[in-house]
């Protein structure tokens, strides 16, 4: 039996389609046994995700196209999500995203930059390729599972 | 799936209640909702969240610049009914430490 069970969808990179591939997200998820906060976690990294390239990808270009990938292993989703865009410097971008600072003031707090720093707390592994587009893959474990399956490794 | 938000006058205070899923797609309408909101100097304005079942990085956008309007135009405002789910993403993005937030409990009707 193979390893995992593969989903692909493609979508239109439009800002409508992004609940779309969220409620797949939760629904492919919940087969695997995650549990509610965790679903909750992954609607929204696929969202940040999703909405980056709605956003970013296809600047010069009219349309453009997303590619979801979702592999469904026994104790852990790795998603996959792919345009064919425009990529971006990823260490300027990085230096620019992540939580707010205590003491910040108000006047001068930023109004984004956030969706990639959820998507590194949110998920248990995020990588980034930015080579011809940007590919975002990340990988969540589903944490009560792999604990019980320890529990009866040691017991048999 | 959308995102609903109605006003409703309470003496001085201004109280919103937000409704649905905020993301990219939905944002835009209570972008523009929250922009139209007149403020004036001491308004108390109280957004109650507790029936916004989802929300990204897209909605606390949002409402860091709503909060970031009222305050320089010299109002007050407050995030409440924030269910746990909301509450972790504010906490987690440092903003619970920088605006003021109060959770599980409701506006107050009468």
């Amino acid at each position: 039996m193979k390893e995992f069970d593969y989903i692909e969808i493609r979508v239109p990179a439009k800002p409508q389609f992004v609940s779309v591939i969220r409620l797949t997200v939760s629904g492919l998820a919940s087969r695997i046994g995650f549990n509610y906060d965790d679903i909750e976690d992954l609607k929204i990294a696929a969202s940040e995700a999703v909405t980056n390239v709605v956003h970013h990808a296809y600047k010069e270009v009219e349309e453009g196209e997303i590619v979801i990938g979702c592999a469904l292993y026994e104790n852990k989703i790795e998603i996959m999500i792919a345009d064919y865009g425009n990529s971006f410097n990823f260490e300027e971008v990085k230096s620019k995203i992540g939580p707010y600072l205590p003491g910040e003031s108000i006047a001068g707090l930023r109004e984004g930059g956030l969706g990639l720093y959820l998507m590194e707390t949110l998920m248990d592994e995020v990588m980034i390729n930015n080579d011809g587009g940007v590919t975002v893959f990340m990988t969540k474990y589903v944490a009560r599972e792999q604990v019980e399956k320890n529990v009866e490794r040691i017991t048999t | 799936m959308d995102v609903l938000i109605h006003f409703k006058e309470d003496g001085a205070k201004l109280c919103g209640f937000v409704e649905g899923e905020i993301d990219t797609f939905t944002a835009s309408g209570l972008r523009e909702e929250l922009e139209a909101v007149k403020i004036t100097k001491g308004l108390e304005i109280e957004l109650d969240l507790s029936k916004v079942n989802y929300m990204d990085s897209t909605g606390l956008g949002i409402f860091v610049a709503f909060y970031k309007r009222a305050t320089r135009e010299g109002g007050k405002v407050k995030l409440v009914g924030l269910s746990n789910r909301l509450q972790r993403l504010f906490e987690i993005t440092g903003l619970s430490e920088l605006m003021d937030i109060e959770t599980d409990k409701k506006v107050e009707f009468s």
